[in-house]
């Protein structure tokens, strides 16, 4: 066609804007250090993007959007290469006409239906399963799980633990006092005395851990991308998630809901140790009474 | 029939500023929609220098804004010609409202729809021409009103335009202002779409039976139907949460709640929750108040197109009336991350996949129409034929949305971002753009230029991809959304690239624009001069001249056929128009 | 059809069987429907959602179902002189409807005289107030945004007894038809009171 002529400058000019912003992405693997930690995994890497799993169920959800994609470019090219077979085929040139009568075509029909059909097994026969897996169905005390509570403010991540005894003191908005209290621990309470508060979210490796995850001020959302877990965190709710990390390391926990002006530096490490480490930071995090180290931030 | 108005003279402010003719007011609001849809880019085209690069001075505006707006403007929000995070809040929250309610709707039905639609049902004006009039004015004040929020203290609105509560509740002033003009466009909206009903269930030309309407028409009824069913909700929750900000009520707000350390003097027993039920009510309906008017365009220009009946036009009719049932069954598959359990995820999740159905069957009929026809590439056919894969893709991309578990890893990241923008943005804005094409000669009696027009649709084209095809891989690399710097998260850092992509994509983009702006503006009187009918088309607007009088027609036409009779056989010319009686 | 004059604005449409106003009040009613229906969705969220012994009965809330009750019927008999007054009109008797609108226009008044004195002025001083708790915020809002209606619905009836009487005048029947619509709207609003009365006063 003509206006393929008149392209070249513009394709020119396309290329130009890629390799200008595509070239820092060539050769992007590993995780940078952000800040003076170093971030274990891997993040953005082709073909899937995804960051490094090292979660129990994770791999439920990537194959889930592993199906979901191959489905979608498969559907997408397939009715692409038809589309542009048709622009080709009956572009209107002289002596080519239009067909006023209407083609009877079964083939959509066939088609629509196979598609409406696979996304009733990928609902139900995948995307439900999992989410009561992960979502709905927590471990029990039989599985020795974690208990930890999430409590999201702006801008910041609060992990508090119930300490050896493992029960959480009763909390009240009265007993808040940012720096020395910020759960508003009761200090009457006997269960609270052991109990401890830290910006860094540490969990033993191949135990579950269950979050009751809520929120003191506004709306926020508790990430994790590695755990590929995700949870609003909500004011006036108590919203409990669990997952199960299977490999040591550093990494980080994101807030996925604006929740004001400093939303985007709103994150925290999480540190997954083995067992004996574990136990190790919560002996050292519970020598002093419900305090907020400024260290661990 | 004339109307009686046309003996008296009326003054230039009758003709033009306060006219309740449907052709002006359809203008009217095209024009300010469309300035508006520019200023909510160059928002955009800001936030996108910080997000590419963080820190950075805005190269020209970094130094200006603060000279325009005085010192301790400059000092609050760009301190050393930096965004500040509040500022780049606000500008997303305006450039999403903006886009939305004062941009998209007010064009597509508003512009197009007041425009186009009683000429296509042979009707000289709308039912209500005064109630019409009225609801331009309305939309306007709001659309005021929502410019003058960002002068208010402590900046516009800045809770994304969304509002969930409590953040909204907690916002500075600059949020009641947001309340204020939401609901200012809802009472306009309102005020519109009965307008729309009662004018396409009553003033259909003789022999104009709800089967023989132009799609266009089927469009904008289900979609007014939408705004006059879904809108009240969304006008309720204003209300309550301008009665959370200004009364001290807790509707939203729950108890114990302790911001920066102070305990909050609310009552409490509010629900955020309740927020966002009422909110995503309107706003599921709302999406497809966005893109069902963008269906009608382009069907009409893909017909006339490709010289052949529309394939499947009663299945795009069922269709499109069974979308706008289903669309009210589907809100909370926004709210899949609340703390939802099964049993509700599977509801939403289930009508969610079904509602995909009829889209599905809407864009397979027009692909169909191509088979077999004769394919004119003007520019408005380059637009609607684009948009035709760009929908698939932003509709393909809902899928991992609408499934709970595969939201888990995708919800209030850039995919979302990148599956939503693929609908409005080569969605429905190119549908926009084909309709301004192929009817800016019907408003003015003169073409735009053909050259100019495939520059502008070959440059958007490209840039627009650039823009958006990154932000499925951000989203998947579990990048945010609403974050003001990326790069604090390992997985944002290493996808920076793909940040920059994008930026230098919408700054292309907003070049590109540059050609329509120089097209519109120099066609309107430096334009070819056409006749009544210059793309051979089958629909009553054709019959009118360019541009039609006051009253559209010489005499009131009558219908004798279905919309798309092209390429009859036996006949000398490819087109038999809805309102000739013999061949 | 006079010349000029879009169709369907008085006389009927064959297939919808109504004039374009009266079509385009009904789509009103319904969006309206949809805006309490919102509101009386919230309530009922949030009554639902609240905790054992933090919503008050019927004594703690102070809510007099003795004036609720004379202010419904205030309402019910100002829906009937609405109806008298289109009657009148189809009877060909505008001084008569005159008298039966302006009736109505005071039972509104004292409807809305009657909330403010004997029920919003008494609770804001006793300290009852929006911000106190949900249901009062509920009741303030939900009672507020219905005399609003009201106050709107009276305006429109005071333009149609002053300047808008004209167009009875012209074309008496697009007049019989504009009142008929009013009267549809005010037995909405009566209608929604309806619902008001007893969930707010009634079911504690």
């Amino acid at each position: 066609m003509r206006i393929l002529r008149g392209c070249a400058p513009a394709i020119v000019a396309f290329a130009m804007v890629w390799v200008a912003g595509a070239a820092p992405v060539l050769g992007q693997a590993a995780a940078p250090d952000v800040s003076d930690v170093h971030i274990d995994g891997q993040y953005g890497t082709f073909p899937t993007f995804m960051p490094t799993d090292v979660s129990k169920n994770g791999h439920d959800v990537d194959l889930l959007l592993s199906i979901l994609h191959v489905f979608m470019i498969v559907l997408f090219v397939g009715w692409g290469i038809f589309f542009v077979w048709c622009l080709f085929k009956f572009r209107a040139r002289s002596g080519h006409t239009a067909d006023y009568k209407l083609v009877k075509a079964k083939a959509p029909k066939y088609l629509e239906v196979a598609v409406a059909l696979f996304e009733a097994f990928l609902l139900i026969g995948m995307s439900m399963p999992v989410w009561a897996r992960v979502k709905n169905k927590l471990p029990t005390e039989a599985d020795n799980p974690v208990h930890i509570r999430v409590v999201a403010e702006q801008f910041a991540w609060n992990f508090h633990y119930p300490g050896k005894d493992g029960v959480f003191g009763k909390v009240a908005p009265e007993f808040v006092d940012p720096v020395s209290n910020p759960m508003g621990i009761d200090p009457s309470d006997p269960k609270g005395k052991d109990d401890f508060v830290s910006g860094e979210l540490h969990v033993p490796v191949d135990r579950p851990v269950i979050t009751s995850i809520t929120s003191k001020d506004v709306i926020h959302s508790f990430s994790i991308p590695v755990m590929r877990v995700k949870q609003d965190a909500i004011p006036g709710m108590r919203i409990k998630i669990w997952f199960q990390p299977v490999q040591t390391g550093t990494y980080e926990v994101a807030c996925a809901q604006l929740c004001g002006n400093n939303h985007y530096s709103m994150r925290a490490l999480m540190k997954i140790e083995s067992q004996s480490d574990y136990e190790a930071w919560v002996e050292e995090m519970a020598k002093g009474p419900a305090e907020f180290d400024e260290d661990d931030l | 029939m004339s109307d009686h108005d046309q003996g008296h003279h009326h003054g230039f402010l009758r003709t033009y500023v306060f006219s309740t003719d449907h052709k002006v007011i359809g203008v009217q609001y095209a024009v300010t929609a469309l300035v508006f849809l520019f200023f909510g880019f160059c928002l955009m085209m800001m936030m996108r220098w910080q997000l590419a690069y963080p820190g950075h001075a805005i190269p020209v505006l970094g130094d200006l804004l603060p000279k325009l707006f005085g010192k301790d403007w400059g000092e609050t929000n760009m301190a050393g010609g930096v965004m500040s995070p509040d500022l780049y809040n606000s500008f997303g929250a305006m450039h999403g409202t903006i886009m939305i309610f004062l941009g998209v709707v007010p064009l597509i039905v508003g512009g197009f729809g007041n425009y186009v639609m009683p000429l296509q049902i042979g009707a000289p004006d709308m039912s209500f021409p005064k109630l019409n009039m009225a609801s331009y004015w309305v939309y306007f004040t709001g659309g005021v009103v929502m410019l003058a929020s960002f002068f208010a203290p402590g900046g516009a609105a800045s809770s994304g335009w969304t509002s969930y509560a409590p953040l909204s509740v907690t916002a500075t002033q600059g949020q009641t202002w947001w309340l204020v003009g939401m609901v200012l466009l809802i009472t306009s909206s309102l005020l519109g779409s009965v307008n729309f009903i009662v004018t396409i269930l009553h003033l259909r030309a003789k022999g104009m039976t709800m089967f023989r309407l132009p799609f266009f028409v089927w469009a904008q009824f289900v979609t007014s139907f939408l705004l006059l069913l879904a809108f009240p909700p969304l006008e309720a929750a204003g209300v309550l949460q301008l009665m959370d900000r200004v009364a001290g009520t807790s509707f939203f707000m729950p108890q114990g709640l302790v911001v920066s350390g102070v305990v909050q003097d609310y009552a409490g027993g509010g629900s955020p929750l309740l927020w966002q039920h009422l909110f995503w009510f309107l706003a599921h309906p709302e999406v497809y108040v966005l893109i069902l008017p963008a269906f009608g365009i382009i069907t009409e220009i893909i017909a006339n197109n490709t010289r052949k009946p529309l394939w499947g036009y009663r299945t795009m009719v069922y269709s499109v009336i069974f979308l706008g049932f289903t669309s009210f069954l589907v809100w909370a598959h926004h709210m899949f991350m609340t703390g939802m359990g099964t049993s509700i995820s599977a509801f939403f999740a289930t009508t969610t996949m079904i509602i995909s159905i009829p889209s599905v069957i809407l864009l397979t009929c027009l692909l169909i129409t191509l088979y077999r026809g004769s394919i004119r590439f003007n520019t408005a056919m380059l637009f609607a034929l684009s948009f035709l894969p760009m929908f698939a893709i932003g509709g393909l991309t809902g899928l991992p949305l609408g499934l709970p578990a595969s939201d888990i890893a995708l919800h209030d990241t850039y995919y979302v971002i990148g599956h939503f923008h693929y609908v409005v943005a080569p969605g429905t804005i190119f549908a926009a753009f084909a309709g301004v094409y192929f009817w800016f000669p019907k408003v003015t009696g003169r073409r735009m230029s053909e050259k100019l027009g495939k520059l502008h649709w070959f440059f958007s084209f490209i840039a627009i991809n650039v823009v958006f095809m990154p932000m499925f891989f951000q989203g998947l690399a579990g990048v945010s959304r609403r974050l003001y710097d990326q790069t604090l998260y390992s997985w944002g850092d290493a996808m920076q690239g793909w940040t920059i992509t994008s930026s230098w994509g919408a700054w292309a983009l907003g070049a590109a624009q540059i050609f329509f702006i120089v097209n519109f503006f120099s066609s309107i009187k430096l334009g070819k001069r056409v006749t009544e009918n210059p793309w051979d088309a089958t629909t009553l607007e054709w019959s009118a001249p360019s541009p039609p009088p006051h009253g559209n027609f010489a005499s009131v036409p009558t219908v004798h056929r279905e919309p798309y009779e092209y390429s009859v056989p036996g006949m000398s010319t490819d087109f038999f128009p809805q309102n000739v009686s013999e061949a | 059809m006079s010349a000029g004059v879009l169709p369907y604005t008085v006389e009927t449409h064959p297939v919808t069987g109504v004039y374009s106003g009266k079509l385009g009040t009904w789509l009103f009613l319904a969006s309206e429907v949809m805006l309490f229906g919102g509101l009386f969705s919230a309530y009922v969220l949030l009554r639902v959602g609240a905790p054992e012994g933090t919503w008050p009965t019927r004594e703690e809330a102070e809510l007099s179902w003795k004036i609720g009750g004379f202010n419904t019927l205030t309402l019910i008999i100002s829906s009937v002189t609405m109806v008298m007054a289109w009657a009148s009109l189809k009877m060909h008797n505008f001084a008569k409807a005159r008298i039966y609108l302006i009736i109505t226009v005071l039972l509104a008044l004292l409807f809305i005289t009657l909330k403010l004195s004997l029920e919003y002025y008494p609770h804001w001083h006793e300290g009852l107030k929006p911000s106190t708790s949900v249901f009062f915020a509920c009741y303030y809002t939900m009672t507020g945004l219905h005399a609003l209606h009201i106050l709107g619905g009276v305006v429109v009836m005071l333009y149609f007894i002053g300047p808008g009487a004209s167009l009875w005048k012209t074309d008496p029947e697009h007049y019989t038809n504009r009142i008929e619509c009013t009267g549809l709207y005010w037995h909405f609003v009566d209608l929604v009171w309806i619902f008001l009365f007893p969930v707010l006063y009634l079911m504690n």
